[in-house]
C-alpha cells in the first residue's frame, strides 16, 4: 500500500458558482483501479463526490473522465499507469453538471444524427444472412466502440465547433456503412457529408489516442472519406 | 409537487429484456422505458461469451438436446414448460437478431459461429468474440432509437403502485434534477436484472443492486427460487471480473498448485465445461485442500496453449483484462481465477407470457410483468447454463411485449392512490435530513461480508441464520444513516443509499429462502443436507414479505418430459 495523492475538481451546482480543486489522500495497490480509488473517497472520506460508473471493467463506457490531463477510463487507468500524484477532472467540452459528471446530451444527439441503426427492408432468409468472416472483420472493430466520448472530448475540431459529428458518431456511421448487410448506405453518406462531416477531421489523431478501446477511429474517418470521394 | 406522466406501459430497465419488450411495443402504444443509466451502460453490456441456440451450425444440433441440458442444468428445478419455449425459441431469435444487425462472428461458410460452453452438450454459444452482450444490447438499443421509443435515462425507479392488486403507475426520481415524477400507466415490467452486488466478490456491475426484487417484495408480490446464486468459477482474482466461460468453450483448462487439471476428477465426462455450480465447488474444495495457488484463494485458468492468434481473435477483450489488471500475458502465462458472485437464479415470479403471479395457484397479478434477470419464469431453476440468460432475455423480453399489448386492448388503467409520491417523499426527506449518523459504506460492506461468508457456495443452517440475522440488524441500522450530499442535482450517494436499501431487502431474503430448502440442488449446496431431496423439495420457494419473518410457500415444478435423474457430468 502507498499513499497516493489525488487533486479533483470539484463543482456542485448547488453551492459553487465555479470548479474548484480539492486534494484527497486514499492508500491504494500500485494495480488499484483508479474508479476504485474515487470509491475509496465516496465511500469513507467524502460522499458528495459525485461521478459515473457501472460496469467497472471497460464495457459500459460510463467513467471517462481526464486522469493526468489524458482522457481514460477509470475503471481501466490503475494507480501504477499514472503515478502517486493524480489529477482528475471531468470530460473537456461538455457541460458539467456535476463534479465529475458531464451533460452528454450534445454527444447523444450527434449520435442520434447519423442514422444509428442497421437497416434492411429486404425479406430476411429463414435462417441468418451470410456474411463473410472478412467482412464481418470490417465492422468488428467498430461495433465494439462503448459510447465512452473520449474520442470526442479529445477532438481540437471539436472543441472548435461542437456541431462537427465528431469521431464517435463517424465511427458510428462507419459501422453501418460498412456493413455489407446494411441497405442505406447512401441516406447515411449524405447524412454525413456535410461541412459537420469527416471534412472536419484534420487527422490529429487524439481521438485514437483517447480511446480506450483502442480503435482506429482516425482511420475509419479516412475510409469515410474516401467513400464520399466516390459518390 | 411531483410531474405527473401518463403512459400505457412503462418498463423499468433497458438491458436486453426491457428494450427487447419497448421494440415490441413502439408502434401500437406509448411506452416510456425509466433506466438508471443510460441505456447502453446497462449491464447486458457486460455479457462475454455467448447468446444459446441449437443453430447447429458446427455440429449437429437440436432443440430438444437445448431442453434436455437445461434442464439437467437446472437440477431438475427449472419449469420444462417454460424451457421448452425458451429452447424453440431461441433459434428464431438468435436469426432476428442476426437480421437487425448484430454483428456475430462467423465460420469460414459465413454463418454465426457458435463455441461450446458448460454443460451443453454441443457447441450451443452464439457469440461476437467475447463482447457479445455489448454488440446484442448496442443493436437493440439502435433498433429502439428507429421505433422512437422514449426513454427517461438516469431516472432511479423507487417503488410501484398497485390499486387493490392491480398495476397503476411507478415514483421515480431524475437523479439530473432530483425530482420525483409520478408515472401512471397501465401495464408495468420490471427488467431491472440482477443484484450480485449482494456479495462482496462479484462480476457484476456496480448498479447490479437488484432494485426489482425490493420493488416487487415490498408491494406485496413474492419472489421465487432466490436461494439460488450462481458463482461463477472464474472470477479475475483478486478483483472478481469475469473471465468468461469461452475461455474454457475454446479449450481453457484449470489447474491447482500442484498442476493438475483437476476438473477430470470431479466431472470425468465434461471436465472443464461442467455448469457453474459444479466447477465453482471443485475450486473451493482445492483450495481447502491446500491446492489453491501459493497457498492462496484461487486457482490457474490456462488458455495459451491454443495459440496467441487464437486468443486475440477469438478473446480480446480478455487478454487486455489480464494484462490491464493483473499484467498477466494470458497467450503465455496461466490466468489467477476464483469464484465470483454471479448471477440470481431466482426472482420475481412469471408465467409463459411473462405475466407477474401473486402465488402458488398461479394468479397473475393483473398489469404487471417482468422478464430478464429480475424474473424468475423458471428457465434457469437451480442453476443456469452459460449463455441461456442473454436468449432467455430477448425471448422472454419479446413474449412480454407481446402480452402487454394484448392486455392493453382490453384493460382499463386503474386511478393512481392518494399522494402516490409520499412514501418516496418521506424516504428521502429523512435520508437527506440527518445529520450525524454512520455511512452507508460501512452497512455495505457487512452486508457483502455476510453474505459472502455465511451465504455464499456452500451453505449450513447456522450460518445462513447469521446471514438473516446481520442482514436484519443492518436493516434496522438504515435509520442511522446519514450523508454528506444533501443537494438535489445528481446527488449520487442517495441513489447509493436508496440501492442499499433495496439489497438489504433482498439479501434477507435469499438468506430466508435457502434456510426452508433443506436440501442441495444447483447453486445451493448445504454441508447440513448433502443430497438432493425430490420428494420434499422438487418445487420452488415463493417467500412473502410480512410484518415479521417472510412468509413461504411452495410451487409446483412443472414436469413435463424429463423425469428427474441423478445430475452426472
Ligand atoms: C460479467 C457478466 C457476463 C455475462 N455473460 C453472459 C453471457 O455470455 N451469456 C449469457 O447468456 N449471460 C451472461 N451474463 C448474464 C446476463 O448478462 C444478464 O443476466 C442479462 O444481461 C440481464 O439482462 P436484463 O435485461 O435482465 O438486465 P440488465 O441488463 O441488468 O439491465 C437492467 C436495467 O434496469 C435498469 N434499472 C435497474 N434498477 C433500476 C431502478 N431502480 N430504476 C430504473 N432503472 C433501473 C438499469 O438501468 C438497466 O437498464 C453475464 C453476466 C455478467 C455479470
Ligand atoms: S470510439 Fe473509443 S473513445 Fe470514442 S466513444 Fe467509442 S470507445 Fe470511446
Ligand atoms: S465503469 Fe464501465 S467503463 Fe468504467
Amino acid at each position: 500500500m502507498q499513499k497516493i495523492r489525488f487533486r479533483i475538481k470539484r463543482f456542485n451546482p448547488a453551492k459553487d458558482r465555479r470548479p474548484h480543486f480539492e486534494d484527497f489522500t486514499v492508500e491504494a495497490e500500485p494495480e488499484t483501479p483508479v474508479l476504485d480509488c474515487l470509491h475509496e473517497i465516496k465511500w469513507h472520506q467524502d460522499g458528495t463526490l459525485a461521478f459515473r460508473r457501472s460496469c467497472g471493467h471497460a464495457i459500459c463506457g460510463s467513467c471517462a473522465m481526464t486522469i493526468n490531463g489524458q482522457n481514460r477510463l477509470a475503471c481501466q487507468t490503475l494507480v501504477k499507469n499514472v503515478g502517486k500524484n493524480i489529477i482528475v477532472e471531468p470530460l473537456r467540452s461538455f457541460p458539467l453538471e456535476k463534479d465529475l459528471i458531464v451533460n452528454l446530451d450534445r454527444f447523444y444527439e450527434r449520435f442520434y444524427s447519423i442514422m444509428p441503426y442497421f437497416v434492411n427492408n429486404s425479406p430476411p432468409p429463414d435462417t441468418e444472412r451470410i456474411q463473410w468472416p472478412e467482412d464481418q472483420e470490417l465492422i468488428d472493430e467498430a461495433a465494439s466502440c462503448i459510447l465512452c466520448a473520449s474520442c470526442t472530448s479529445s477532438c481540437p475540431s471539436f472543441w472548435a465547433d461542437d456541431d462537427y459529428i465528431g469521431p464517435s458518431a463517424l465511427l458510428k456511421a462507419y459501422r453501418f456503412i460498412f456493413d455489407t448487410r446494411d441497405q442505406a448506405q447512401k441516406e447515411r453518406l449524405a447524412l454525413i457529408n456535410t461541412s459537420k462531416g469527416p471534412w472536419k477531421c484534420h487527422t490529429i489523431f487524439n481521438c485514437n489516442e483517447a480511446c480506450p478501446k483502442d480503435i482506429d477511429i482516425t482511420n475509419a474517418i479516412a475510409r469515410l472519406k474516401l467513400k464520399l470521394n466516390d459518390l | 409537487m411531483a410531474k405527473l406522466h401518463t403512459y400505457d406501459v412503462l418498463i423499468i430497465g433497458a438491458g436486453l429484456a426491457g428494450t427487447r419488450a419497448a421494440i415490441e411495443l413502439a408502434d401500437t402504444c406509448s411506452v416510456a422505458v425509466l433506466t438508471k443509466v443510460f441505456p447502453t451502460r446497462s449491464h447486458s453490456t457486460t455479457a462475454q461469451g455467448g447468446i444459446a441456440a441449437a443453430l447447429g451450425n458446427m455440429e449437429p444440433d437440436s432443440p430438444e438436446e437445448h431442453m434436455f441440458d437445461t434442464v439437467k442444468g437446472s437440477d431438475y428445478l427449472g419449469d420444462q414448460n417454460q424451457i421448452e419455449i425458451l429452447c424453440n425459441n431461441a433459434i428464431p431469435t438468435v436469426y432476428e437478431l442476426e437480421h437487425i444487425g448484430v454483428p456475430f462472428s462467423r465460420t469460414p461458410e459465413g454463418r454465426i459461429a457458435q463455441r461450446p460452453f458448460g454443460g451443453h452438450s454441443h457447441p450451443r454459444a452464439c457469440y461476437a468474440a467475447d463482447r457479445t452482450g455489448h454488440v446484442i444490447l448496442h443493436s437493440l438499443f439502435e433498433q429502439s432509437v428507429r421505433a422512437k421509443v422514449n426513454y427517461y435515462s438516469e431516472f432511479f425507479v423507487t417503488e410501484l403502485l398497485l390499486n387493490g392488486g392491480t398495476v397503476c403507475g411507478a415514483v421515480a426520481a431524475d437523479m439530473k434534477t432530483g425530482e420525483l415524477h409520478i408515472f401512471h400507466c397501465t401495464a408495468i415490467m420490471i427488467a431491472t436484472g440482477g443484484g450480485g452486488r449482494i456479495y462482496r466478490i462479484t462480476s457484476n456491475a456496480h448498479v447490479g443492486t437488484g432494485d426489482g426484487y425490493a420493488m416487487a417484495f415490498n408491494a406485496g408480490i413474492p419472489l421465487q427460487d432466490m436461494e439460488f446464486a450462481q458463482f461463477h468459477p472464474t472470477g479475475l482474482y483478486p478483483l472478481g471480473i469475469l473471465i468468461t466461460e469461452g475461455v474454457r468453450g475454446e479449450g481453457g483448462i484449470l489447474i491447482n498448485s500442484e498442476g493438475e487439471p483437476f476438473m477430470e476428477r470431479y466431472a470425468p465426462d465434461m471436465k472443464d465445461l461442467a455448469p457453474r455450480d459444479i466447477i465453482s465447488r471443485a475450486i473451493y474444495d482445492e483450495i481447502a485442500a491446500g491446492r489453491g495457488i501459493n497457498g492462496k484463494e484461487y486457482v490457474y485458468l490456462r488458455i495459451h496453449h491454443i495459440g496467441r492468434e487464437a486468443i486475440l481473435k477469438k478473446l480480446p477483450e480478455i487478454y487486455k483484462f489480464c494484462m490491464t489488471y493483473v499484467g498477466v500475458d494470458c497467450t503465455k502465462d496461466p490466468i489467477p481465477v476464483m469464484p465470483t458472485g454471479h448471477y440470481m437464479m431466482g426472482g420475481v415470479p412469471t408465467d409463459t407470457m411473462g405475466r407477474v403471479i401473486a402465488d402458488e395457484n398461479n394468479t397473475p397479478v393483473p398489469g404487471l410483468y417482468a422478464a430478464g434477470e429480475a424474473a424468475c419464469e423458471s428457465v434457469h431453476g437451480a442453476n443456469r447454463l452459460g449463455c441461456n440468460s442473454l436468449v432467455d432475455t430477448v425471448v422472454f423480453g419479446r413474449r412480454t411485449g407481446k402480452d402487454m399489448r394484448e392486455y392493453l386492448a382490453e384493460a382499463q388503467r386503474p386511478a393512481l392512490p392518494a399522494g402516490p409520491e409520499k412514501k418516496t417523499e418521506a424516504l428521502i426527506k429523512k435520508l437527506l435530513s440527518k445529520t450525524d449518523g454512520i455511512r452507508i459504506s460501512e452497512l455495505r460492506e457487512k452486508m457483502q461480508g455476510t453474505m459472502m461468508e455465511n451465504c455464499g457456495a456452500y451453505r449450513e443452517e447456522k450460518r445462513m441464520q447469521k446471514a438473516y440475522d446481520e442482514v436484519r440488524e443492518l436493516a434496522a441500522d438504515y435509520d442511522k444513516i446519514a450523508l454528506d450530499d444533501k443537494t438535489q442535482q445528481f446527488n449520487t450517494e442517495l441513489q447509493e443509499a436508496l440501492e442499499l436499501k433495496n439489497m438489504l431487502d433482498f439479501a434477507a431474503a435469499v438468506a430466508y429462502s435457502a434456510m426452508q430448502r433443506k436440501e442441495s440442488r444447483g447453486a445451493h449446496s448445504r454441508v447440513d443436507f448433502t443430497e438432493r431431496d425430490d420428494a420434499n423439495f422438487l418445487k420452488h420457494t415463493l417467500l412473502f414479505k410480512t410484518d415479521k419473518e417472510p412468509h413461504t410457500a411452495w410451487r409446483d415444478v412443472v414436469i413435463t418430459r424429463y423425469q428427474p435423474k441423478e445430475r452426472k457430468y
